[in-house]
């Protein structure tokens, strides 16, 4: 049996009972050219001569760094054809639009274009990935969605990609990455937020992107283990930020949705610092209400890759303890860490919150999604 | 019981593996260092096809700075989350409790025993030079 046949096989098998809005799908570039079509011939000549210096050492996916797997992509992830996984639409579709019912899948492109600490290449690489994502996935195929991807350094560039691209019904959301070189509620970002709530766009802060800093408190970790690990402690420190900061008083209808960072430290974030501002809270004038107010109000979670515990009376507290409205499932197809929509979160839930979990919220917090 | 014949054991040579479906099952065959092994294809995890996934030997430390390397091949790594399972039983390496692939018995046999039945393999011509792998089930 070839490999497309062994997939349209496991198609045959998939549940088509619900729909399926996917938020973490990773298209990803043919080759590492794929983007010179899109950029102009300075910058190519630029990239040719220079390269991209980046911010962190995880640059490159491939040869230095291949994580866990090659590609980090699940092994059976591979098109015929060779080339990434990720890279090729049909197979895609196949494998997984098709398999699993999507019936929107939000394009989270993680091709190194944010991570340029020259900030105008930066810039001009994001616009490159914007105009890639939509000729070679989302005019293709009307399930996916494309996200504005932006370089949050300099907020101006990024302020001029969200304005080039809002009322194009191709993107779903801004995309940043859970990681920036100061905190992400700090002043000299709120142009973006400003921009995106004023095009009424969300922001999904994907785990990883560009920081100059080791992922860790401590410094750098010696194992990948680790490593993905403490990546989650990024998003628990941008969202607290943001809380802090009073993005969300000054921007009340920002909707932020952290995306591939866990969920179980949700509650406890706002236990914590509802305990710290209330002792505190006149340090932080801007923040005018219970931290955990503006976490119920304002952030969203991706499940993906969802905890596992042994009780799974105990997954079920957490949604409850966060709230159902604010799950929504991803895949993170087709990285190595993917959950598969009939297997994964495995717990008590009515067909109420199923559809809220793996359609509804996402249907009603993205962008151009009918 | 009846005995099936799974593949010719040319098509799965040392340090490959495949993908073989017998009455409705799908069983995922390797062949490690000359020995054979046969189980459940789809993974008690999350389902993930473990005949697409890589194998690996067994990597343990009893102390810092010392490492043993032992069986190499023995276990399958899912191809999506790359849960590990013991080709010899079957079992996950982490929670061997509660996850388990269904390890399935193969044998060898020549084409000329075959020819001489009873076995099931509507799909194979069989020749009598050659060699195959059969399951029983």
């Amino acid at each position: 049996m070839s490999a497309v046949d062994q997939v349209l096989e496991r198609q045959v098998q998939g549940d088509t009972r619900f729909q399926l809005v996917d938020c973490d799908i990773h298209p990803s570039l043919k080759h590492k050219k794929a983007l010179h079509p899109y950029l102009e011939k300075h910058w190519r000549d630029h990239l040719d001569a220079y390269g991209s210096l980046a911010h962190c050492v995880y640059a490159g996916r491939g040869g230095p760094y291949p994580r866990f797997t090659p590609e980090t992509a699940r092994r059976d992830a591979w098109p015929p054809n060779g080339n990434p996984p990720g890279s090729d639409l049909e197979f895609m579709q196949v494998q997984h639009l098709d398999a699993h019912n999507v019936k929107f899948g939000i394009l989270q492109p993680i091709v190194g274009a944010n991570n340029a600490r020259n900030t105008d290449l930066s810039a001009a690489l994001c616009t490159a990935t914007n105009d890639w994502q939509v000729d070679e996935f989302t005019s293709k195929d009307k399930r996916l969605k494309a996200s504005i991807h932006i370089g949050a350094e300099d907020a101006e560039l990024a302020v001029e990609e969200i304005e080039r691209r809002a009322g194009d019904r191709n993107f779903a959301q801004i995309q940043l990455g859970s990681r920036s070189v100061e905190p992400i509620g700090r002043k000299r970002y709120w142009p973006i937020f400003e921009a995106a709530e004023r095009n009424d766009m969300p922001i999904g802060f994907h785990v990883g992107g560009p920081s100059p800093y080791a992922p860790s408190p401590s410094g750098w970790p010696d194992y990948y283990i680790e490593d993905h690990h403490v990546l989650t402690h990024s998003a628990h420190a941008q969202v607290a930020s943001m809380i802090l900061e009073g993005v969300f008083e000054l921007f009340p209808k920002l909707r932020i949705v952290m995306i591939e960072a866990g969920f179980a430290w949700v509650p406890s974030l706002g236990w914590r610092l509802d305990n710290h501002w209330r002792k505190m809270r006149s340090e932080t004038p801007r923040c005018k209400r219970p931290p955990s107010e503006y976490l119920r109000q304002n952030v969203w979670f991706t499940t993906q890759p969802a905890e596992e515990p042994e009780r799974r009376e105990e997954l079920r507290l957490l949604f409850d303890l966060i709230g159902f409205d604010r799950m929504m499932f991803a895949t993170d197809y087709p990285h190595w860490d993917f959950d598969d929509p009939q297997r994964a979160i495995v717990m008590p839930m009515t067909p109420a919150e199923r559809q809220m979990l793996f359609h509804d919220n996402a249907m009603n917090f993205y962008a151009n999604l009918d | 019981m009846a005995r099936h014949i799974v593949a010719a054991l040319a098509e799965i040579p040392s340090g490959s593996q495949k993908l073989v479906h017998v009455e409705g099952r799908s069983i995922a065959v390797f062949n490690v260092n000359g020995e054979l092994f046969g189980i459940s294809d789809t993974c008690p995890h999350q389902g993930g096809s473990l005949a697409a996934g890589a194998t690996v030997g067994l990597t343990t430390s009893t102390e810092p700075g010392k490492f043993c390397h032992s069986r190499p091949g023995e276990f399958i790594r899912c191809p999506w989350h790359s849960w590990e399972f013991d080709l010899r039983t079957g079992k996950s390496w982490c929670d061997p409790r509660k996850f388990r692939a269904r390890p399935y018995d193969l044998s060898v046999e020549s084409g000329e025993t075959l020819v001489a039945g009873p076995y099931v393999a509507e799909t194979f011509g069989v020749s009598v030079e050659d060699q195959y792998i059969v399951v029983e089930l």
